[in-house]
């Protein structure tokens, strides 16, 4: 009776012990499929928006995806309504779309159209006006905003400042 | 300590130390294969064989293949494909075999479903092999991404999205599945050590789980006929060999189960040096880039039917019905509430059941290879809930199937 119970104990301290290895390397494995330092601070992206010339669609790079940037003209400045207003940044007197490029239907990179001012996916036909905002389906919502920070001329992909915020709870983006 | 005698050979001396003649007995000679079965029945050493050459050709390929973005596609298409002497064959075999074990795959779970042998004791040899079938499909994913082409990247992106659950919006469960914000140095590290280490290995673990799941129930035969393996065995061995029901497993069934294994040999190498296109998609010969989506991205031909069943949908009701078409086959047994295990010609409805969820599949996979358009769509989404009520209805038509 004295010799099971010290078995038992003894079973019970191994189990034990195993069990908070086996806990710690499962923690251990899964920090080690984390993204690594590097490509975490690999993740920021800096554009200077005085380089963008009126309407001319630029596709920048950020975490691997496409970004459109896109300069408004003073027509388009003049005819955008408040929701399109709500989706554009604005940086000194200027309002730029700066949207990701991948078409919120299945991920296809829309094109621009600089004379109707529109975007087009090729794939299933969605559309999109200057703001990045849908126009015609299959897409579920308008181009998504990446998040970003106003810093003087410049922006910081990456880093969520308060107009990115505030476009964020007000729902204009995910 | 076991008492061992001077060896009167080096078969005696290998038997004395790792009793060989039990081990041959156990596994090969007395081993028993009912004689009431057909073709269908070798389609087991088919895939052993198959995945015999597909670890072959692994082999080879792994000498020359590197992980790495900037050099796995050239050192797929160039190295490999025009450096290496042979290297095209072992590409080829690797490519053709990873397709057509699939379509064995199909093949053999059918067999299992028309003849009712997942039934009676045998539902661990069901859940094994379906087991199986999850190991083989994250190896044949893993295995699409290494040469880094167009494809490659686009379905990495397309299938580890999936993992983000629609609206959960759960983006960081993605990022760390690929250790990046898209699939990039540290996704296909990781998926090449899934591919050529951990992967196999489960398989490994599994092949082992599903023959040892044989051991006790034994093969079903075409009757379904429940045989006293013991009684039969006892009557061949003494014997009467045309009388019992059963034969050895080597090498009476065996020379049986290589003939089709040599005809689909045959079949196999006309298609590894003539045909092998049809398992090489052109857009994958396109290096990688993240920043130019294909046209039309589509699975490979065997994920087409479950990828039918998600396209169809809106987002979330898409993912949750390809969760269902994942993980539906391997509740089965549970599912079909007939006590009956006989071939589906003689169960009455099941039947039709039968039929009607292979030729359901058959659409779901024609309709996933072809662009969204009309009236393929529509046919898609209809064929994708004929699916989903043939599984709701199994429980319903096989209660009230009659006792044979």
């Amino acid at each position: 009776m004295k010799n099971s119970s010290r078995r038992g104990f003894m079973g019970k301290a191994f189990g034990a012990v195993a069990g908070v290895g086996a806990v710690a390397s499962l923690y251990a494995m899964k920090k080690s499929w984390d993204p690594l330092p590097s490509v975490k601070a690999a993740g920021f992206t800096t554009l200077d928006m005085s380089a963008y010339k009126d309407n001319e669609l630029v596709t920048e790079k950020w975490r691997g995806k496409p970004i459109f940037v896109l300069k408004y003209t003073p027509e388009m400045i003049a005819s955008m309504t408040e929701k399109q207003k709500g989706r554009s940044i604005k940086i000194g007197d200027s309002y730029y779309l700066v949207n990701l490029g991948l078409c919120t239907h299945l991920g296809c990179i829309p094109g621009y159209n600089p004379d109707e001012k529109s975007f087009l996916c090729a794939c299933h036909g969605g559309q999109y006006d200057f703001s990045g905002d849908v126009t015609k389906a299959p897409p579920p919502r308008g181009l998504d905003i990446p998040p970003f920070k106003i810093d003087g001329m410049k922006l910081v992909l990456g880093e969520e400042g308060p107009e990115y915020k505030k476009m964020k709870e007000s729902g204009v983006t995910l | 300590m076991a008492h061992f005698t001077k060896a009167t050979s080096v078969h005696d001396w290998l038997n004395q130390r790792l009793g060989i003649d039990t081990v041959r007995r156990v596994m090969a000679t007395e081993y028993w294969i009912p004689k009431n079965i057909n073709f269908l029945w070798a389609m087991g050493m088919v895939l052993a064989i198959t995945f015999g050459l597909l670890l072959v050709s692994g082999i080879f390929l792994l000498m020359y293949y590197q992980p790495n973005v900037a050099t796995a596609f050239d050192s797929v298409n160039y190295t490999i494909m025009k450096e290496v002497e042979f290297g095209w064959l072992w590409r080829h075999i690797h490519g053709v075999a990873a397709s057509v074990v699939f379509l064995i795959i199909y093949i053999h779970m059918f067999t299992g479903i028309y003849y009712g042998s997942y039934k009676k004791g045998r539902e661990m040899i069901w859940i094994s092999g379906m087991l199986l079938f999850v190991a083989f499909s994250a190896e044949a994913f893993s295995g699409y991404m290494l040469p880094w082409g167009q494809m490659s990247y686009w379905a990495g992106m397309v299938i580890t999205n999936l993992f983000a659950g629609g609206s959960l919006h759960a983006d960081g469960l993605v990022e760390w599945i690929r250790g990046d914000y898209v699939p990039a140095q540290a996704f296909l590290n990781r998926f090449f050590m899934l591919h050529v280490l951990l992967i196999p290995l489960a398989i490994l673990g599994l092949i082992g789980l599903h023959f040892g799941a044989l051991r006790i129930p034994h093969v079903n035969n075409q009757d379904g006929e429940e045989i006293d393996f013991d009684a039969e065995s006892k009557k061949y061995l003494a014997g009467d060999k045309a009388g019992s029901k059963v034969i050895r497993f080597a090498n009476d069934f065996m020379s049986k189960d290589m003939m089709v294994v040599g005809i689909y040999l045959v079949f196999f190498f006309y298609l590894v040096f003539f045909h092998y296109d049809f398992a090489m998609d052109p857009v994958n010969f396109d290096p990688a880039d993240g920043l130019k989506t294909p046209a039309h991205i589509y699975p490979e031909w065997y994920f087409l039917w479950s990828y039918e069943i998600l396209r169809p949908f809106s987002t979330d009701v898409g993912l949750m019905a390809f969760g269902f078409a994942q993980v539906i086959f391997m509740l089965l047994p549970f599912l079909d509430r007939s006590p009956n295990a006989l071939p589906a010609s003689r169960r009455g409805l099941f039947k039709f059941w039968f039929w009607a969820m292979l030729i359901d599949m058959i659409v779901l996979t024609a309709m996933g290879k072809v662009p969204p358009i009309e009236p393929f769509g529509t046919i898609g989404f209809y064929a994708a809930l004929t699916f989903i009520s043939l599984w709701i209805l199994l429980p319903i038509i096989t209660m009230f199937e009659k006792k044979v």
